[in-house]
């Protein structure tokens, strides 16, 4: 169980800082919502955490992110390893262009894991590897006899959950998701979510979303940003029954959105 | 609809439809004529025979020297710009030689793709004098060669620059490495479209002339090493299409029709091959 420590964190892109001074400790266990109105950097900080935002070009980070006490940021680190270790599920499920099964043994493929996985490796092994993940994902009933069709032609629903069991299928100890339900149906969107609550026994899991009644229906913590501060974070129970700030009062009540 | 966007509608329709009639008519048009001026001596001595009194002006044997020299010179060419283009048009992702280096290599690119074959042709053949490589298959190839790369690349460029960043960054989100991004994603997801610049370049490559008049050298026989001289189709047609002699000037026409045929056989299993290669591909 990795633990994630934000320190002073600022981010710009060109010459616009988009976070200003971020201090977050993340609890572990836990599904913690990163809530606030559109453009204030909620997806900035969840791509901040396993460097994805280091594919802009014209992006600058300053302060540290440690990972069990490491500074993700640090100029050694792999940054490979890190994103095994901080999973990340986007708001638009992309699927990789092959099969369903490639899609779910790409991750074990590049990291080696199905190697080490039981019975060593080899195409049995594998299979059990996208089975296995397939199920957690909640999709193997529907995709089971079709996992050498292209992934693409999957529904969306289907596809973000195939996104769930590629993040999975590489082992990570924190998932940050993006919006993970803003695509889908109403169906799909309970489906996610309740692999979410499965899952959080087992990772940290870091969301993103503008559904006020999704941070209360899921999260234990809430991170709330307001154009680039950090303006609490807490609790998700204390966080609604008692904000402390204006701006969160004003954001829960709807005047702020 | 009020009469006047009712007119633009038509307007623009009448013009769509004028063009691409021309399109379907020019090609309809090229085989028809290339086949009622050559079908009468097209036959098998012509594609298996070499010629027979030198130079094809015996009007006797067959253009096989030709077929057998064109593809070898456009095949070998093919593959060496395929090894070469593919690398430079994955390396123009942003990720590996940045924005800026990118558009000037495409500028590079771009003139080389508008600089005249027969420039090609004299450039090769300046090289060659000066190395004392005699016109050959091989010096042939490697003109061709250069004359492929920048239209191959470019499409392969074009390819590759669709694939959506989304795409790429879901690879890399995963803990891929550059190369396992490129080859896992960009590669599938533009295999389409690389394969489209091949058979552009495939294309540019075997109906050429000008470029290969000097380097590849001629021959009435097939080559049997790198280092001999090598006929080609389009040559064939050249010269057979430039003698006052009616008889060879219609063998001229038999050996455009062959060209044609082999430029639609490849276009049809590239085609193939491309609607293969896009069952993956996430749009
Ligand atoms: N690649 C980029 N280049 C320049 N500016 C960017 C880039 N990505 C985001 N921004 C800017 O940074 C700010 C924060 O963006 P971010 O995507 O983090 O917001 P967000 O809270 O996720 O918004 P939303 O709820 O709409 O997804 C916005 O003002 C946005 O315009
Ligand atoms: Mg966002």
């Amino acid at each position: 169980m990795a633990h994630i420590q934000i320190q002073q964190l600022r981010v710009s892109y060109g010459s616009l800082p988009v976070l200003n001074d971020i201090n977050l400790e993340i609890p572990d266990r836990q599904i913690v919502a990163i809530i606030g109105p559109s453009g204030c950097g909620k997806t900035t900080l969840l791509k901040s955490m396993n460097r994805l935002l280091d594919l802009n070009e014209d992006v600058s980070v300053t302060g540290s992110i440690l990972l069990d006490g490491v500074n993700i940021y640090d100029p050694a680190m792999d940054v490979t390893c890190l994103r095994k270790r901080v999973g990340f599920l986007p708001q638009r499920p992309y699927p990789l262009p092959m099969s369903i099964f490639e899609n779910v043994a790409f991750g074990p493929r590049i990291h080696g894991l199905s190697v080490l996985s039981a019975g060593g490796g080899g195409k049995q092994a594998e299979k059990s590897l996208v089975e296995h993940y397939l199920r957690l994902a909640g999709l193997w009933d529907e995709v089971k006899d079709r996992l050498d069709e292209p992934a693409a032609k999957l529904s969306i629903g289907q596809q973000q959950r195939l996104a769930l069991a590629r993040v999975l299928s590489i082992e990570p100890e924190v998932i940050l998701a993006d919006e993970p339900t803003s695509a889908l149906d109403p169906v799909s969107a309970k489906l996610v979510e309740t692999q979410f609550k499965l899952l959080k026994e087992n990772y940290t899991i870091i969301l993103v979303t503008h559904i006020l009644r999704q941070a209360r229906r899921l999260a234990d913590y809430i991170v709330f940003l307001y154009m680039g501060d950090l303006i609490e974070h807490k609790p998700a129970a204390v966080f609604f029954s008692a904000p402390d700030d204006e701006k969160t009062k004003a954001y829960i009540s709807g005047e702020i959105s | 609809m009020n009469p006047k966007r009712n007119r633009e509608e038509k307007l623009f329709r009448i013009l769509m439809v004028a063009a691409l009639v021309l399109v379907f008519a020019s090609l309809a048009g090229i085989i028809l004529v290339v086949a009622m001026k050559g079908l009468a001596s097209l036959n098998l001595s012509m594609i298996i025979e070499t010629p027979k009194g030198g130079y094809y002006l015996g009007k006797e044997g067959g253009i096989a020297n030709a077929i057998v020299g064109s593809l070898y010179l456009v095949t070998g060419a093919t593959i060496l710009a395929f090894l070469i283009s593919l690398p430079v048009a994955l390396a123009l992702q942003k990720e590996y030689i940045g924005r800026r280096a990118a558009a000037i290599t495409r500028l590079v690119l771009d003139i080389l793709w508008g600089t005249p074959s027969i420039v090609y042709g004299a450039f090769g053949f300046v090289i060659m004098v000066y190395l004392g490589i005699r016109a050959s298959l091989l010096g042939g190839i490697i003109v061709l060669t250069l004359l492929m790369i920048p239209i191959m690349a470019r499409a392969m460029d074009e390819a590759v620059r669709l694939v959506p960043f989304e795409l790429k960054e879901m690879a890399y989100a995963m803990g891929a490495t550059r190369v396992e991004t490129t080859l896992a994603v960009v590669f599938r997801q533009a295999l389409p479209g690389i394969c489209t610049g091949v058979i552009l370049a495939f294309g540019r490559g075997i109906g050429d002339a000008a470029s290969i008049l000097f380097t590849a050298g001629y021959t009435d026989e097939i080559p049997t090493s790198l280092m001999d001289p090598v006929a080609s189709l389009p040559l064939a047609v050249f010269f057979q299409a430039g003698t006052p002699v009616p008889e060879v000037q219609a063998r001229a026409f038999a050996a455009a029709l062959i060209l044609l045929a082999i430029v639609i056989i490849v276009n049809l299993i590239a085609r193939l091959l491309g609607w293969r290669f896009s069952k993956h591909i996430v749009r």
